[in-house]
């Protein structure tokens, strides 16, 4: 005899199936649509970028990169990022930590801080170092008195930068750090383990990819922000101009060629972050956390 | 190393965990900690550990006073219920750890290091995996490396947290046996949590009963199985049945039978009597005997369990049979707990 069990439960799931499953043409249509949309809003501006870069030879394009104000844009963004992915990794990790491992007033509220940068606008935040740290600002006064420089110079880009990039390795450890709850630490520390051999032979290494891929896409964003640095920075060529900043100018006074040769060293970033994202992701899903919303 | 608990108690934002709790642990002794979940149990191996503190009374570790000591200067071997193996080592560094990260003069060469894990290995008999990492072995055989990892830094005390909670029942039974080894091998004070009985009879030199914050009774298998201190002991630890009565002038009355037990210490009033349902004392005639209507009758395993109808009330109490006693199949029986204990009516 057959069992019974199977028999009403095939139809059941057949029915369950054809029921979520779309009609071949209505299939074809959505996945045109969403190929059209990528086709025309992700792949033809990146292959514009390309050509217009190439557009009058690979000589030309070579020149544009090197002239003077695109190597000195250049070198202040690897500057930049250099500064301010360090400091948002030591951050991030100590914020996970404290929020991961710790019970305290006010976690909720710090969770909630430290995503302020996706939520607000990066102009604002750019204005929001303008006011504390420019000619009228609430600061202002004193650090022209001290002679220390913020706005319209470096370091005001670098604290445009992090204040941007801040959220992308703690967002990326606080899941992953949760979930692996203490069980480890306690077990180091039992064995005599201090607290700083914990961390660095026992927490590091369980979240490594973890911070990895923060630390990737902290990079991207910090090399690629344009509005929070473009408030701070005053655009003096050759001095305060990072690469969207670089290209932006060259844009507008008609250098096709330079403004997309570097623009298309920010695209070749964001493909090979890309790329390293996929393969870390492939590699090690299970030891990266699962938010990805960004 | 004898570990002793005084007047301990411990609360978390003010919900207390464990109330007063007192403990002596001989030197060399394998005990137990016995209790439902939210008993106190793990709280308690916690503080012995100083994974926690207390929030009042004291932890000896011989005449020291431990409770000022942080963990790491306790020299406690620890093995929690997940293993919490180091997932990026290889079992031989999993092992080496806690030599590792000695400072100075007490940290063994790396060689020494390594001699010593190939050691404990062998003794956990695992003789080989040295350079597996923890996701390549078998439940079982990651609570051995837990344990080896434990052992390595010559802890004064073991203690075990529900060693053998995560594993199926076949691997349990089995790393019982080899736990019991390993410490009769090496001598270790153990102390280990668990909620499984069986556990804790077979494993154990002496049980600590456990129940909401406080320990119920201390023993042998034997003092805890055969005479139970407290309603709880008698429920939780194997098989109990309790019926209402009354004492007056010394003897134990249910409804207006006196039912043949003496209890010339016992308050007169109301109180609980309890007794196991295999140790009873089968009776032909009843004159002072508990008598009742078979209410319903069930074979379990080797014996059967024939539940009594009592009294006026009726109340339903539960004995074991010998499979082929005649009573078995009698619409009344009579009987007599041969072993029993009254206790106040709560």
């Amino acid at each position: 005899m057959a069992d019974p069990e199977i028999k009403s439960y095939e139809p059941l799931h057949e029915s369950q199936s054809a029921a979520v499953t779309e009609s071949r043409p209505v299939k074809a249509a959505l996945m045109a649509i969403a190929l059209a949309f990528l086709a025309v809003f992700l792949l033809l501006p990146l292959i514009v970028v390309f050509h217009e870069a190439l557009a009058k030879g690979i000589g030309a394009y070579t020149e544009a990169l090197s002239s003077p104000d695109t190597r000195s844009a250049i070198r202040l963004t690897l500057l930049v990022a250099a500064i301010s992915v360090p400091l948002n990794v030591i951050f991030g990790i100590s914020a996970a930590w404290a929020i991961a491992k710790f019970e305290f007033k006010g976690k909720a509220f710090l969770t909630t801080l430290i995503d302020l940068p996706f939520s607000v606008s990066p102009v604002i935040s750019g204005l929001v170092y303008v006011l504390l740290f420019g000619a009228q600002g609430l600061l202002g006064a004193w650090l022209k008195a001290h002679g220390i420089v913020i706005l319209f110079a470096v370091p005001g880009i670098v604290l445009a930068t992090i204040f941007v990039t801040f959220p992308f390795v703690a967002r990326e450890l606080i899941p992953l750090m949760q979930e692996q709850g203490n069980g480890d630490e306690e077990a180091a520390l039992s064995l005599g383990a201090s607290g700083w051999q914990v961390f660095w032979y026992v927490t590091l290494p369980n979240v490594k990819w973890g911070l990895l891929y923060g630390v990737l896409l902290c990079n991207a964003r910090a090399m690629g922000e344009f509005g929070a640095v473009s408030v701070v920075s005053g655009h003096i060529r050759g001095l305060t101009n990072t690469m969207p900043l670089h290209v932006e100018i060259l844009y507008n006074e008609y250098n096709a060629v330079g403004a997309f040769a570097v623009a298309s060293l920010l695209a070749g970033l964001a493909l090979v972050t890309l790329v390293l994202k996929t393969l870390l992701e492939m590699r090690y899903g299970a030891e990266i956390a699962a938010t990805r919303g960004h | 190393m004898e570990v002793r608990v005084v007047n301990v108690r411990k609360e978390f934002e003010r919900f207390p965990a464990l109330h007063d709790v007192s403990l002596d642990i001989r030197s060399g002794e394998l005990i137990a900690l016995l209790g439902p979940s939210g008993s106190g149990k793990t709280t308690l191996l916690r503080l012995i550990a100083g994974l926690e503190r207390p929030t009042k009374g004291a932890i000896f570790f011989g005449d020291e006073d431990a409770s000022q000591k942080s963990i790491q200067e306790r020299n406690v071997g620890f093995v929690f219920q997940h293993y919490a193996l180091f997932r990026h080592m290889t079992v031989a560094d999993n092992i080496g750890f806690g030599l590792k990260v000695r400072h100075g003069a007490a940290r063994p060469s790396g060689q020494e290091i390594r001699r010593r894990a190939l050691e404990l290995l062998d003794l956990v008999q695992l003789s080989g995996l040295e350079k597996r990492y923890p996701a390549q072995l078998s439940g079982g055989q990651r609570q051995r490396v837990a344990l080896a990892r434990a052992m390595a830094i010559e802890p004064k005390v073991l203690l075990l947290d529900e060693p053998f909670g995560a594993l199926d029942a076949q691997v349990r039974r089995e790393l019982r046996r080899w736990l019991r080894e390993i410490h009769d091998r090496t001598g270790h004070t153990t102390v280990f949590v668990t909620h499984d009985q069986e556990e804790a009879l077979e494993l154990a030199d002496r049980v600590v009963v456990m129940s909401q914050g406080r320990i119920e009774q201390v023993g042998t298998a034997d003092d805890i199985y055969d005479t139970p201190n407290s309603p709880f002991v008698y429920s939780f630890i194997g098989e109990s049945s309790s019926l209402p009565v009354k004492v007056e002038n010394g003897e134990v009355w249910i409804a207006d039978r006196p039912i043949g037990l003496q209890a010339p210490h016992a308050r007169s009033g109301e109180a609980v009597l309890y007794f196991r349902p295999h140790d009873v004392d089968l009776l032909d005639g009843c004159s002072g005997c508990i008598a009742g209507t078979v209410a319903a009758s069930r074979r379990v395993a080797g014996t059967r369990r024939v539940e009594l109808e009592v009294g006026g009330e009726r109340q339903r109490v539960e004995i074991e049979l010998p499979v082929d006693h005649p009573a078995a199949q009698k619409s009344r029986v009579a009987f007599r707990p041969r072993r029993w204990k009254l206790f106040p009516k709560s």
